[in-house]
Formats: C-alpha cells, sequence, structure tokens
C-alpha cells in the first residue's frame, strides 16, 4: 500500500549497479522514507542511494576488490575486532551509521568519498578520506586509527568509495539526508525531562546507567556514556548532533517518533554525563575550552557544570580503557 | 585489567535493584516439579514442538528466565493473550512462574525444526533479514536487537535463533495483527508489521536452522 514516490529530478545516481537498477532502489527507498515522515528530496538536491552487498556480490568487479570491499564493510559492521588495537570503547561504525552506512538521515558514510579531499574546520587543515576516518577512531571509538595505507584503513576506504558509486566527484548540489539533520532547537532544554524520557525510551537497550549491552564481548547496544562510549572530541558530543541523531534514528526502526522537544531533551540528558576526555585535552579543561571551543566545544556541555553533578563537565584525566590521550595522527598540517 | 569484567559483574549483581531479581529468583528444582503440566506440549526436555498444520509449541530451554518469567506472568494478566497458554499459567503461583522460567531458563535447547525444507532463495532472503535487515523497506535486522546469533540479549530480547519456525512465524503474525503486544514499546510490533509474509516465512526458516545456545 504504498504510494509511488514521484521519480522525477533525482540526479546522480540513476545508473545500474549490479543486480538492482539504482534508481528503482532510490525509488523504494525514497517511498520508505517519506512515509515514515521524513521529508521528500528537494529539486535541487542530489539523492543517492548506495548499492548493498546484494549489488556488490552481483556486479562484475574483480574479485579482489570484491573481497577488499566485504572486508570494509565487515570492519565498518563489526569494529570491535579491532578492540584494543584500534577501538578502545564498545562502538562499531554501524551504532551511529544506521543501515550500514547507507541510510539517508543516519550520517551516510559516502559523502566523505566524493567531497574529500577539503578543508576541515575541526583541524583546521585539508583532510583526504582516510584522515576523515581516523578522525573516527580518535574521537569516536575513543581509540587510535588504523595506519594509513595499511589493509584494513584502504578496505574501509574502498567500502565508503563503493557506497558513492555513480556520484561525481566536489557534487555542486545539496546532498539529501546528509549527516544528523538536527530538529529545530527549542528555547528551554530540560535535564529533569530528558531523564524521564531517556529512562523510559531509551533505558530497556541502553540501560539505566547508559552502559549500553554487550553480548559475548560483542556489542548490541551501544554506550551513550561513561568509558565504553565515544571520548569528548567526537562530534556527537555536540548537543544539536545528538538531538539529529536521536529524532530521525531511535528508537531503533521508530525514527521520528520523538517530538523535537524529546529529542532534544534526551540529547541534552546524555549530553550532561562524563564520557573519555578528549584527545587534545592540554591538561586544563579551561585551556582546552578556550582552544576549541570557537570550532568544536561551544557547541557541547564540555567544561560545563553537569546538571547531574555538578561538576564540571570534562576536568578528568580519564582516558577510558585506553592507556594514551592522542594518537600521533593529530598534528596539524601545513603542506609546506 | 582483564578481571575488571568479572569484578565489575560481581558487583553489579548485588547492587542490582529487587525488581530486577523478583522474576529470576526461583529454584528450578521446585520448576521441574511444577513443569509437569507443560510436557505434554513444550516436551519434558524443554524443546517444544513445531507444528506445520497446527499450533507450534516454542522450545523454551536455554531462554533467559526473566523473560520467561515475564511472558507467563503476562499470560495471566491478559497483556499476552493465548488460548492454549492461559489456562496453563493460571495454574501457576507468582513463585511457581520463577520457579518454572529457572528451571527451563537451564536446559540445553536442541535444534529448532521447520526450516528444513526452506528452499535456497527463502534461507537467504532470511538471513539477510536477521543479520542485515532490509533498510529499503526500514526493517532493521532482528540481530540488531537480539544480539549476536540472534542468541538473546539480556531479558527483554530472547533468542531467537534455533526456535522452531512455525512458533516464530505465527508470534510475528500476531504482532503484526497486534494480537500480541507485549513487547517494550512496540519495538518488534513497529518492525512485524513492515514484514510480508514471505519475509515472515524466510526469516522464520532461517533462524530455525540456526544453533541455539543457552543465555
Amino acid at each position: 500500500m504504498k504510494p509511488t514516490f514521484a521519480i522525477t529530478a533525482l540526479a546522480g545516481s540513476l545508473l545500474l549497479a549490479g543486480g538492482v537498477a539504482a534508481n528503482e532502489r532510490t525509488e523504494d527507498y525514497l517511498n520508505t522514507l517519506t512515509e515514515l515522515g521524513y521529508p521528500a528530496p528537494k529539486e535541487n538536491q542530489l539523492v543517492h542511494i548506495p548499492p548493498t552487498m546484494q549489488d556488490l556480490e552481483a556486479s562484475d568487479m574483480h574479485p579482489e576488490l570484491k573481497r577488499v570491499i566485504r572486508r570494509g564493510y565487515d570492519l565498518f559492521t563489526d569494529t570491535q575486532q579491532l578492540r584494543g588495537e584500534n577501538v578502545f570503547n564498545n562502538m562499531n561504525c554501524s551504532s551511529c551509521h544506521l543501515g550500514e552506512g547507507r541510510m539517508p538521515f543516519s550520517a551516510p558514510v559516502w559523502p566523505a568519498a566524493v567531497t574529500l579531499p577539503n578543508f576541515r574546520g575541526k583541524n583546521g587543515h585539508v583532510n583526504n578520506l582516510e584522515e576523515r576516518i581516523a578522525g573516527c577512531f580518535t574521537y569516536s571509538m575513543n581509540g587510535k586509527p588504523p595506519e594509513y595505507g595499511s589493509d584494513n584503513m584502504l578496505a574501509l576506504a574502498a567500502y565508503h568509495q563503493w557506497l558513492a558509486k555513480g556520484v561525481e566527484m566536489y557534487p555542486e548540489k545539496p546532498i539529501y539526508g546528509r549527516g544528523f539533520p538536527a530538529p529545530e532547537r527549542p528555547e528551554e532544554l530540560s535535564y529533569a525531562n530528558g531523564e524521564k524520557l531517556y529512562q523510559e525510551q531509551c533505558a530497556v537497550c541502553h540501560s539505566e546507567n547508559g552502559e549500553g549491552l554487550q553480548v559475548d564481548g560483542k556489542t548490541v547496544f551501544p554506550a551513550p556514556w561513561g568509558d565504553g562510549s565515544n571520548n569528548w572530541g567526537a562530534g556527537i558530543v555536540r548537543v544539536f548532533t545528538a538531538a539529529g541523531f536521536i529524532k530521525n534514528n531511535m528508537p531503533l526502526g521508530q525514527p521520528l517518533s520523538l517530538s523535537d522537544q524529546e529529542a532534544w531533551d534526551i540529547a541534552y540528558y546524555i549530553s550532561n554525563q562524563e564520557r573519555p576526555q578528549d584527545p587534545r585535552y592540554t591538561g586544563d579543561v579551561k585551556e582546552t575550552l578556550e582552544k576549541y571551543g570557537p570550532t568544536f566545544h561551544k557547541h557541547s556541555l564540555y567544561g560545563q557544570a553537569s546538571e547531574a553533578t555538578g561538576e564540571t563537565l570534562g576536568d578528568h584525566d580519564n582516558t577510558g580503557e585506553k592507556d594514551f590521550l592522542k594518537p600521533d595522527t593529530v598534528r596539524p598540517r601545513t603542506f609546506e | 585489567m582483564k578481571l575488571l569484567p568479572i569484578t565489575l559483574i560481581a558487583i553489579g549483581a548485588a547492587a542490582l535493584p529487587g525488581w530486577a531479581f523478583a522474576a529470576t529468583d526461583g529454584d528450578p528444582q521446585k520448576g521441574k516439579e511444577a513443569a509437569v503440566v507443560c510436557v505434554a506440549c513444550h516436551q519434558a526436555d524443554g524443546t517444544g514442538k513445531n507444528n506445520p498444520n497446527g499450533e507450534s509449541w516454542p522450545q523454551l530451554a536455554g531462554l533467559d528466565a526473566a523473560y520467561l518469567a515475564k511472558q507467563l506472568s503476562d499470560y495471566k494478566s491478559g497483556q499476552r493473550e493465548n488460548a492454549t497458554m492461559k489456562p496453563f499459567a493460571n495454574m501457576l503461583s507468582e513463585q511457581q512462574v520463577a520457579d518454572v522460567a529457572a528451571y527451563y531458563s537451564q536446559l540445553t535447547p536442541s535444534q529448532g525444526q521447520g526450516g528444513e525444507n526452506a528452499d535456497e532463495a527463502t534461507l537467504a532472503r532470511g538471513e539477510m533479514l536477521a543479520q542485515r535487515g532490509d533498510w529499503a523497506d526500514y526493517i532493521v535486522s532482528c540481530k540488531s536487537c537480539h544480539g549476536p546469533g540472534n542468541q538473546g540479549a539480556g531479558e527483554a530480547f530472547p533468542g531467537i535463533a534455533g526456535q522452531h519456525a512455525g512458533y516464530i512465524e505465527a508470534q510475528l503474525k500476531a504482532w503484526q495483527a497486534g494480537t500480541r503486544k507485549n513487547d517494550p514499546q512496540d519495538l518488534m510490533g513497529t518492525i512485524a508489521r513492515r514484514m510480508s509474509d514471505e519475509d515472515i516465512r524466510a526469516v522464520a526458516a532461517w533462524l530455525s536452522t540456526q544453533p541455539p545456545q543457552s543465555n
């Protein structure tokens, strides 16, 4: 009983990708998404629904390339296999990038493959795809990235690039469903309401104390805060990013079911909890805030008094499970 | 450092609130005695039975005790409706519910039935739904809640690997129809309503062929 979405102004991905025609796939996804309440693409937007692993198998790409892309997919969806080496918390890439990194409104990862290299405000220099992936390992996985050019890094990059199949490099049109689009920020955020909603709507999976759930050492439900979670340098510590993730993706299977206020309140509650130190920490929370506030922490609660404990958030030396603060890939580049 | 998780489990268990224990505080030995009313369908070893032409009896062996206790309590209260189960659940006191749940949780599960004759395409579709989902219809994978190997995650998400296909199929259809709704926050109902009859048959068949494991 699906209404058929008029597929008229979709550019960029109408190529045949393996077993399924890309335009049929795009139409299927857009019907589902709009039925769930996501906005339809605007006329000027670039719409791309990446190929699936079935499409990969059906394609005539070199068997060795298929093997490497499969490896990238496997690392993306089970990043815990790198625990203790590159990953020092309970996260998988797919914990935040739902649908294997393919879903609009869930920070699909293919845009990185077609918009980089580019200047990145977060570290103030031009980043390529590998350095961008390294950023995820440094902050979101509270870890140490696989070496540039290593098998694992190459496999992850290959997976990203293959997901972008058919899209032009450096597209000029804005990308449909990019990032975690934040709902409009309400005037007031309520910690108490966020806590109540978290316990009612989130705790069944993510647990009352935010530690999530692991079974047999594998993550089922990631930890929204604490040592098993991302550190203070991860993008999702920005309250608007967390609100955007929650609104568009949570509870799992029920996107857009929370009101804007509810999504923001839950994000605010989670943002008031502790997590491992920002790898860019200078040894002093105030100094770190001054240094990275303008580009980053002005959107987080880092360095502010926690509504949960009254203590200054991020004022500690806790690096979580890892025994170092900053991987050596976090360094300025001057290209001189 | 390696010892830390064990320490945490020990501390965590001691610090659990009372309600969390209420359901698991059963005596398996007493449960075995109370379970005499269950064996006609669920069998003495708790493996149940797949009945292709009628109501399948789920395998209970190895399921999480708190999950089992909740289901029995829900039959008693009417939150979960099933004409076959209601009279039997009503025979059990609250303590016996906990005892029976503890008893079945300790039994070793066997291989589920009902997927043996499924063709390759059906099993492939079932595997995809269980392991990766189908995001074109916003069907999230089974394992994203039921855990690695679909062997269960905590007390809210039961193991479904190795369960009988007939039972899984009937439950998904019950969620679809709204005749079963005792899941937390309609999490299962939401997904079931997005599945076609073929999807349900496929995922039930594939899951039944997977190795069960006590959780």
